[in-house]
Order: structure tokens, then C-alpha cells, then sequence
């Protein structure tokens, strides 16, 4: 008889605990950020470990796991990341946004809408919407007790002042339940609206700050903005040049070596499905989409 | 009661010299005086008797040491001596005025707007205030260039001035005047007495102190005179 | 006259381990009335203006404050979110050093806006109007708007805490040496706005300050300390022109012509 080299899903029941705690403290009070116990895991900090214990804590054997990486299932992070699951659960992987039960994502939200029993669990580097306004965990907290958010509209005020409008395009602060304010992580902005009353649960998890939040299934995620300047989440005015779609958020990609440029679907899955069932986009055929799909 | 606008009884001061190791000067030993609407009372005395002693005392400048200064204020009579300080403030904003011998200039503040200041604190428009305050300086021929320029760089002759008709501008029922015509030439010193005059048939009672002897037979209708303590001991 | 102050301040004590920096501190204070402290460094003045703020936890005491309904409740008694917002609508605090009243990184509108948006405005425009019309008040170029404090001169610094502290129209205002680091001509025309905007608005204010110039201009009444305790109190110029205790006295007789 030989142990198995790891617990299941590389942590240990200890630690997963801990982490169920706080996540249940999480979807309590929706927003609200809860100090968690952060352990190393086998890769940097930044590189995903807080989405990384998040779906450790949830994850059973019967899960299907779908890891993107800015929309992508096949960068380098996405696919290690899902193979780590692989092999310390041995759960089922996929790309396909409908087939999966968790889905850890590094900033996007896929553009297939969000069923009732998933779970997506963000990478978030900074999970204190309000630092780079007060360097002071003690003053934020405390900001974040009495609801005192007068400093959040304050940066949506300097961006107006100094660009017209307000030009913050990911990582856009939205108020959650009407109560917190909450870093999306470094969402765009077109993702936003997203996030609002889904049925799916969503968890956030920073590894480096140590701390773990959550959306709960249709819940109230509304994007901060003046009344004279009302939110407009940004997205490139083009279509996608392999499936057409112009309901998407869009990269702009370097095509060749003469400055070529092609916009594409960031939702590599989303792009593929729309290709499958038929659609055509300007560039359809390029190169750029053989290596994709599947 | 008779009709006095103010009265002083047994007002006493002594100041306390800490710094000298705690000598007592005594300057004011139960002084009594009483002042009726209409009426100037010139304070008279040798020099260093206590007349400008009793003068801030009666402004409330100076702590009495014991004894009352009432004084009749929208129609009650106020014990200045026991009035406290916000007491006093409200007496000074509405009833008791005093031109000093010297304008304290207020940095940046314009000559005007240090005239028309009495006026705006006892609640005068701004507009209305500065006309008013206009209307005295030109009457004590104080250029016009300088109104709206800060005192600071006048002539001490312009400077009291200003200062006068800063002292002028809001009729108050009781005046302390110190040395009106200090440092003016006699056109101007003959503005200050008018004033002094009209603000006696208004019926303000007035205590002052006037060195010319001209000037105080003009305008005073009796003479009160301060005793030096050390003479009177 | 009211015959309810609006703040009052009951033997206020506040400890630093075993030194006491305000002893039995009592005053009050009525809407429109300017009242100065003065003291040497390290008399305590500073303490107390911070006690008051509730910056400082008081070992002893209590400042009470009138609330719109009249009452003069115990801040202590109040909750914390009810004293943080009366500590960003109905007062304001004016640093020393502006540094420690400004976002240096914020613009000055954004500076000057902050208490209204944190008081719950949510239209830019109108909060860009009323900032503009704020730097316009404190002598700031409303051209200014959009650059950040560092580059502006300690003057302006200040002069902008001030309209940031100004914007929400507080009750009460709270300064601790605004004019310090300036130079004597920049004090000037700062004390001079200051003059002119507690008249204005009708402002109850207090100003901690070792310049005695200073509180015979601004202050109605002042309190001078020594050791942490007040010595004497009363009228402004009462206790300039005869100053009864002999640390005023020694005070008074220190500085050439206040």
C-alpha cells in the first residue's frame, strides 16, 4: 500500500477547511474581504496561487475544470494550471465554457452567459479597490466599515478631469449588494455588466494579500459612476475577424511581421463554437485560427 | 431709575506686575461717574492719573478689580464688570464704541472695508455699509485713492483718519473717545469735533479724553476729574 | 445669543504614558465665535485641539456637541459612522503642515471635491462648479484646478486645505497653526481669508496658535495654557492688553508688539 504523493486537489484538509471558512464568510456578506491563511503552493505569487486555493477548497471529484487566461484556454498559465488539477484531482478539464462546473479565470469572464450551479473563481492581484487611493490597511478598512467610499468617486472624478470621461477600462470598481465596494480584479470593464445578478457563484481569491471575496448567485454588482457621466463599459469598434462576432471584447493581435493587425475574440472558446456553427469573419481562414479550437 | 446711558461705581484697578515679583500698582480706587445720553465728560488729570486706565475699563480692555460699570443696553441695564466676554462683545457690537489714539491695521485689509466693519458686524448690508463708510472718509478728506488700500502705509495723521471714521460709523448710544485730535491738522481736528457734536445731539453719551484744551471746551460738557492715586493716598 | 453652545469641552484630561498633556481642559464655544488658544510648544494646545477632534482618545472628560436637533450630546456616546460623517460635513480640521490635510497625488478639485462626493454628490459637474468656485474664494486660479497640490506653493497648500475643509459649509472648524510654516507675507493674506471667510460663513472656530498676532486678529476670545493646564481665558484683547496670570503675562511680554 502506497500513499498518494498529495491530498486531493494538493491541499490538505486543514487548509481547505480554513478556506471554506472564510469563503462562506465571503458569500455571507458579499464584497466584504476576508483575511485568509494563504499557503505557498508550487508556483509564484502572481501567478494565480489565491484562484489556485480557491478552487483547491471547492473542487470534488466530480467537477469539470475550465482554466482561462485573459480569455484564452491554451496560454501557458491556463494550461498548467489545469493540468495541476488533472493531476492532484483528477478531475475532467475543458475548454468549453457551457461543459464546465469551475471555471478559474485570469482576467475575463467567458461571453457564453453564466449558468446557475457554476462557479467562477477569479486570479485577483489586488483585492483593495481603494489602495492606490489610501496606502493605510487600517484607514481602508475602517473606510470599508462605515461604507465612506466618497474616495473611490474621487479617482472617477481625476480621470474625467484629466481625459473627459472616464477612461478606467479593467479592474473598474463596482458596489456590490448596494453595501461594498469591490475590485472586480483586472476585468475589463466590458465585463462588468457581467457580473450582475449571474447565476453563477463567483469567488475571488489573492494570494499575495491574502484575502477572499465573493459574489453570491444573483446578486447586485453595479459599476461606480457620476450621474453626469454614467458608466460605459469600452470595447474596440471592430467585429472579430474570424467568426464575425461583434457582441464580444475583442484583441487587437499582431498578425505578421509588415505591422498586420487582426482583431479576434478574446473568449477563444466562444470564437471557436461561433466558427463551428458556421460563422464568418473578414479574416476567416487565417492562420491565426488553425492553431486554435478544438 | 434715572436716564444715564452709563454709570461707573466704586471702579476699581490694580494691576498685579508678576514679572516684577509681583508689585501692585493701584491706578483706579472706587471711582464713580455717570454719563447721560447727550452729555461729553471730559476726563481730566495729570498725565499717568488713570484716565485711559478708566477708559479701557469701561470698554471691558481692562479687568476691573472690583465695583460695577452699568450700562444701559436695548433698554436693560448690563453690568459690564460681570457681563463676560461674550457679554461685552454684544455690548461692543450694538452700544459701546471706542476710538482709540491708534488704528490697528489689519493686514490687506482696504481703509473702507476697516471703516464699514462696525457697520457689517451689527449687521448692515455690505453694500449699504461701504457707501456709508465711503461717505465718512470723504468728509474727512482722506483721498480717494487711498480707501481701497490697505491702512499700513499711511501717514499717522491719515491713519487716524481712518481710524476716526471707523470709530463714527455706527452711531453708538455710549462713546469712549481717546485723543480725537491727536496728530490731525486743525481742518480735520474741526471734522472730528463735528462729529463729536453730532453724535452728542443724536444723544450719545460720550466719555473722553482731550488734551487741547480747545478742542475739550468745545466739545465737553463737563469735566470729570481722575486723581492720582499716588497723590491721593 | 444661544444658550446652547456649541461645543463644549468638560476636564478634558489626555495622558501620554505617565506625562499629562491637558488637564482638566473646560471651554465652550458659540456658532460665529472664534475662540484662539495659545501656549508655548508643548503646553498642550495641539493635544486638546486633537482631543476635541477625537484624534486623540481623552483619559478623561467629555466634548459635547449640539446636533441639529438641539440636544448637546456626548461625541463619546455617539456612534463611530455618526461621528465620522459630522467629522467630514459639520467639521473641518486645518492642519499645520498641509500635507497632512491633503491628497498630494489628488488635484485640486479632486481635493476640493472629495467632501462632497463623500457626502454623497454624484453629479461631476456640479461638483467641478462648486470646486471652481471654492479654489476662486481661497485666491487659487480656478486654472489650477487639475494640478496636484506638490506644485503648488505652501501658501496655496494651505489655502486649498482650507477650501477643501470649507466646501461641505461645516459648523465648526478647527485649526492647528495654519499659518505656521509661512512666510510673514503669505500669513498675512492667509489670516486676512480666513478673517474674511469665518465672518462670511458664520463659522464657529478654533485656533490653536503661539502667535499672539494671530489670535488678536481672528480670536473673539482666547485661552492660554501652560503645562497642559488653561490658565487664563477671556476676551481677546482683555487678556492681551492685561493679562492677569503671570505666564500671560510673561507670554505678553515676550513678543515685541502683538
Amino acid at each position: 500500500m502506497s500513499l498518494p504523493a498529495y491530498s486531493f486537489a494538493y491541499l490538505d484538509e486543514q487548509t481547505k477547511r480554513m478556506i471554506r471558512r472564510a469563503l462562506l464568510k465571503a458569500v455571507a456578506i458579499p464584497g466584504y474581504q476576508v483575511p485568509f491563511a494563504s499557503r505557498e503552493m508550487p508556483l509564484a505569487y502572481g501567478w494565480g496561487t489565491g484562484g489556485m486555493q480557491v478552487t483547491a477548497a471547492v473542487i470534488g471529484p466530480d467537477d469539470v475544470l475550465k482554466v482561462i487566461d485573459q480569455g484564452a484556454d491554451d496560454t501557458t498559465n491556463a494550461v498548467s494550471i489545469r493540468r495541476f488539477f488533472a493531476l492532484t484531482a483528477g478531475v475532467r478539464t475543458t475548454e468549453r465554457t457551457a461543459e464546465a462546473t469551475i471555471i478559474q479565470t485570469r482576467h475575463r469572464i467567458p461571453e457564453t452567459p453564466l449558468a446557475a450551479g457554476q462557479i467562477l473563481v477569479y486570479q485577483v492581484p489586488q483585492p483593495e479597490p481603494l489602495r492606490k487611493l489610501e496606502p493605510r490597511e487600517t484607514e481602508t478598512r475602517r473606510m470599508h466599515a462605515l461604507a465612506e467610499y466618497g474616495l473611490m468617486h474621487v479617482k472617477l472624478y481625476e480621470d474625467i478631469a484629466r481625459h473627459g470621461r472616464i477612461t478606467l477600462s479593467y479592474d473598474y470598481p463596482v458596489l456590490v449588494n448596494g453595501r461594498h465596494v469591490m475590485a472586480p480584479s483586472p476585468i475589463p470593464s466590458f465585463d462588468n455588466p457581467k457580473m450582475h445578478r449571474s447565476p453563477a457563484l463567483q469567488l475571488f481569491g489573492a494570494g499575495r494579500e491574502k484575502r477572499i471575496y465573493a459574489v453570491p448567485p444573483y446578486t447586485d454588482v453595479v459599476s461606480l459612476a457620476f450621474e453626469d457621466h454614467p458608466f460605459r463599459p469600452w470595447k474596440a469598434e471592430a467585429a472579430c475577424g474570424l467568426c464575425g462576432a461583434t457582441e464580444t471584447y475583442l484583441d487587437e493581435v499582431v498578425v505578421d511581421d509588415r505591422g498586420g493587425r487582426l482583431f479576434v475574440c478574446s473568449d477563444t472558446d466562444y470564437c471557436a463554437e461561433r466558427r463551428k456553427a458556421g460563422h464568418r469573419g473578414a479574416a476567416a481562414g487565417h492562420a491565426l485560427a488553425a492553431g486554435e479550437g478544438g | 431709575m434715572s436716564g444715564f446711558a452709563l454709570r461707573a461705581e466704586g471702579l476699581s484697578k490694580t494691576f498685579t506686575l508678576h514679572l516684577q515679583g509681583g508689585v501692585r500698582l493701584p491706578v483706579l480706587h472706587e471711582v464713580s461717574l455717570e454719563v447721560r445720553p447727550g452729555e461729553c465728560v471730559a476726563l481730566t488729570g495729570p498725565s499717568g492719573a488713570g484716565k485711559s486706565t478708566l477708559m479701557r475699563a469701561l470698554y471691558g480692555n481692562y479687568l476691573p478689580g472690583g465695583g460695577r460699570i452699568l450700562v444701559r443696553h436695548r433698554g436693560a441695564l448690563v453690568d459690564l464688570a460681570t457681563a463676560g466676554p461674550r457679554g461685552i462683545l454684544a455690548l461692543r457690537r450694538e452700544t459701546i464704541g471706542y476710538v482709540s489714539q491708534f488704528l490697528r491695521v489689519i493686514p490687506r485689509v482696504p481703509a473702507r472695508a476697516i471703516v464699514a466693519e462696525p457697520l457689517r458686524a451689527a449687521g448692515m448690508a455690505e453694500a449699504e455699509a461701504l457707501s456709508a463708510a465711503e461717505r465718512l472718509l470723504a468728509r474727512l478728506n482722506l483721498p480717494q485713492r487711498l480707501w481701497s488700500l490697505p491702512p499700513a502705509t499711511f501717514s499717522g495723521g491719515e491713519q487716524q483718519r481712518v481710524n476716526l471714521a471707523r470709530g463714527f460709523a455706527y452711531p453708538y448710544p455710549v462713546m469712549l473717545v481717546d485723543e480725537p485730535t491727536a496728530s490731525l491738522d486743525p481742518a480735520n481736528a474741526a471734522v472730528a469735533v463735528a462729529l463729536i457734536e453730532e453724535a452728542k445731539s443724536r444723544g450719545a453719551a460720550i466719555v473722553g479724553i482731550f488734551h487741547d484744551a480747545d478742542v475739550r471746551r468745545r466739545v465737553a460738557t463737563r469735566e470729570h476729574e481722575v486723581i492720582p492715586l499716588a497723590a491721593a493716598a | 445669543m444661544s444658550a446652547v453652545p456649541l461645543l463644549a469641552v468638560r476636564d478634558l484630561t489626555v495622558r501620554f504614558g505617565r506625562r499629562v498633556a491637558v488637564q482638566h481642559a473646560s471651554f465652550e464655544l458659540w456658532p460665529g465665535e472664534v475662540l484662539a488658544i495659545v501656549g508655548e510648544s508643548g503646553s498642550g494646545k495641539t493635544t486638546l485641539l486633537r482631543a476635541v477632534h477625537g484624534d486623540l482618545p481623552a483619559d478623561g472628560g467629555r466634548v459635547l456637541y449640539r446636533l441639529h436637533d438641539g440636544t448637546l450630546a456626548p461625541l463619546d456616546g455617539l456612534a463611530e459612522p455618526v461621528r465620522r460623517h459630522l467629522a467630514r460635513t459639520e467639521w473641518g480640521f486645518v492642519h499645520q503642515n498641509p500635507r497632512d490635510g491633503l491628497r498630494m497625488a489628488v488635484s485640486a478639485g479632486g481635493n476640493v471635491g472629495e467632501r462632497l462626493m463623500a457626502a454623497g454628490m454624484r453629479h461631476w459637474g456640479r461638483i467641478r462648479a462648486e470646486a471652481t468656485q471654492w479654489l476662486r474664494r481661497v485666491e487659487i486660479d480656478p486654472a489650477r484646478i487639475d494640478d496636484p497640490p506638490r506644485t503648488f506653493s505652501g501658501g496655496m497648500q494651505q489655502r486649498l486645505q482650507i477650501a477643501r475643509v470649507l466646501v461641505t459649509r461645516p459648523r465648526l472648524v478647527l485649526m492647528d497653526e495654519p499659518t505656521g510654516g509661512l512666510d510673514v507675507s503669505v500669513q498675512a493674506r492667509l489670516l486676512d481669508l480666513i478673517r474674511g471667510l469665518v465672518a462670511d460663513l458664520g463659522l464657529a472656530a478654533v485656533i490653536v496658535t503661539h502667535d499672539l498676532a494671530v489670535a488678536r486678529l481672528l480670536a473673539h476670545r482666547m485661552l492660554v495654557m501652560q503645562g497642559g493646564r488653561i490658565v487664563e481665558s477671556g476676551l481677546t484683547d482683555q487678556v492681551l492688553d492685561d493679562p492677569q496670570h503671570p505666564y500671560s503675562q510673561l507670554l505678553v511680554a515676550s513678543v515685541l508688539q502683538a
